[in-house]
């Protein structure tokens, strides 16, 4: 039995097709890729798995089992932005998701518990590089750090699968690759499951071990909504010659 | 020579252009005073400023003759008190409807309507209701405020609540937390700054409820006081009564600001906050 069975899955809203006929089986461990022009779906698609959509047909299911159809412990997450919460520090952010699952009721903690929580958070904290920032809220961060936050955040909890929407989009080349090689370090260490959304086929390429190409096959151009994207290459990384990364590329355009 | 749109004034430029239209007013009272005062030394209408020192200190710092209460400070603590109360359990109302309202669909359908109903009675036509039922006393004053500030108050925390980013709820869910520890963790202490400028918006409307309802039915208090003493045309103790209460509604406002910004640093320091 596959981790993650994607199973016949179509997405519709109205009479629009976005997705159309997903199938496909992902393993424990795997770090998957997302490209895809605009609209294509693949937001759709994340937003399946995170359980805030539901497939129109088919069904995704984690270790036999349907996903919830609500977000919750097993999927993590990282938006582009957004991801962190105002109104918390760097340390307060990070503890929060061990304070909501012992503190049922307050979502507070006091005394030796609170402590426990802290160290495993400031120890968190110090693996993504936030050693120093320990107690800044977010909007005293960078944008590279806030990730670097939200990242912590989610981690901690250990989710099955970790989702990331374009978690680099909006960041710095020079800082991007730092998150680079902080995301494998992560998942090295953590032996996750990531799915994860670019429009950066190189970054792709470089993080993931699969990288997924969203496109539609057939276009009628007198119901262009009448056919929704699919898969179109599902390319073990690694084992891909220049041909395949040339016509990726054009479709792309 | 820059357009003017682009020439600031400094600091004390600043200062001196605020003070000026205060000055120009009080010359222009002084002047219009002193010719009316020239012509019948007994006119009500505009006093000299020596009748307003008098009648503070009659009022301030003499026990009256009747009850041995220094009646300006009695009627400032019953009226602030009424407005605190009104005010503070609009605010808990507001809480209490207007989250709920703004993340639990079910809540927003059932609850939202009513709230815009009720949003639209003007509270003053309805003010003789709440003398008949809550009788003359306290109550019906504080519940005149209640009534007239809350439906905003709900609304303002309903739309604050609606504009937390999806993302942060969908983020909390993934981390782990329920409706509930939502409100408590996400939603409440980022509304709490919010409902602090809605508040501050909301004073003005408080303050003109509590004066009408203390000017229709009430033993003390400022408003009651102003109402009191204008069948003596007493222009004397009516002005600093309404500089004063202008002073308090000054001072409360910015008492609200600075604890928000004492209590929320992080909700000041973007854009959405700068203006609060």
């Amino acid at each position: 039995m596959s981790f993650i069975h994607i199973n016949h899955v179509t997405k519709r809203y109205g009479k629009q097709v976005v997705l159309e006929n997903l199938d496909c089986r992902v393993e424990q461990g795997e770090f998957i890729t997302i490209v895809g022009a605009s609209g294509c779906g693949k937001t759709t698609f994340l937003n399946m798995l995170l359980g805030t959509e539901s497939p129109s047909q088919g069904s995704i299911l984690l270790e036999g089992e349907p996903l919830a159809d609500e977000p919750n412990e097993d999927r993590g997450i990282v938006f582009q932005r957004y991801s962190v919460f105002p109104h918390m520090t760097a340390i307060q952010n990070v503890m929060l998701s061990r304070e909501l699952e012992q503190s049922r009721f307050l979502g507070r903690l006091v005394g030796a518990r609170k402590q426990r929580v802290r160290d495993e958070a400031a120890a968190m904290l110090e693996s993504v590089g936030l050693d120093q920032a320990l107690h800044k809220y977010p909007h005293q961060l960078s944008g590279g750090m806030q990730q670097r936050l939200a990242l912590a955040q989610s981690l901690i909890k250990k989710p099955r699968i970790l989702l990331l929407d374009e978690p680099f989009g909006a960041l710095d080349p020079g800082i991007r690759s730092d998150m680079h090689q902080l995301v494998l370090a992560l998942r090295q260490e953590q032996q996750l499951t990531v799915f994860m959304i670019t429009h950066d086929i190189s970054e792709g390429f470089f993080l993931g071990t699969r990288l997924w190409v969203f496109d539609k096959e057939r276009i009628d151009p007198h119901a262009p909504e009448a056919y929704g994207a699919k898969i179109t290459y599902d390319i073990p990384v690694g084992v891909v010659d220049r041909s395949t990364l040339e016509s990726i590329h054009t479709n792309l355009q | 020579m820059k357009k003017l749109i682009n020439q600031h004034p400094g600091k004390p430029a600043r200062w001196l252009l605020g003070l000026l239209p205060f000055l120009l007013i009080a010359m222009i009272y002084t002047g219009a005073s002193n010719a009316r005062l020239a012509e019948n030394p007994n006119d009500k209408l505009l006093p000299a400023f020596s009748s307003f020192v008098a009648a503070i200190d009659r009022l301030a710092f003499t026990p009256s003759k009747r009850s041995g209460e220094y009646l300006f400070w009695a009627d400032t603590a019953s009226s602030l008190k009424r407005l605190a109360m009104g005010v503070g359990i609009s605010a808990a109302i507001g809480l209490v409807f207007g989250i709920p309202n703004g993340i639990v669909p079910y809540a927003r359908a059932n609850l939202s309507p009513l709230v815009v109903a009720v949003s639209l009675i003007p509270p003053m036509a309805i003010l003789p209701v709440l003398f008949i039922v809550f009788g003359l006393g306290e109550l019906s004053k504080v519940v005149l405020i209640v009534i007239g500030i809350t439906p905003f108050l709900i609304r303002d925390i309903q739309q604050r609540t609606l504009e937390i980013p999806a993302e942060q709820l969908i983020k909390a869910q993934t981390l782990g937390a329920n409706t509930w520890q939502i409100v408590l963790r996400v939603v409440l202490p980022q509304v709490m700054p919010r409902l602090l400028s809605a508040v501050r918006l909301s004073l003005g409307s408080a303050w003109l409820f509590l004066i009408a309802a203390e000017a229709i039915a009430a033993t003390d208090g400022l408003g009651y006081r102003i109402f009191l003493v204008r069948r003596y045309l007493s222009m004397d103790v009516i002005l600093p009564y309404v500089l004063w209460i202008t002073l308090l509604a000054f001072f409360l406002d910015f008492a609200l600001r600075k604890l928000s910004l004492w209590a929320f640093p992080w909700f000041h320091t973007d854009e959405r906050g700068s203006d609060a």
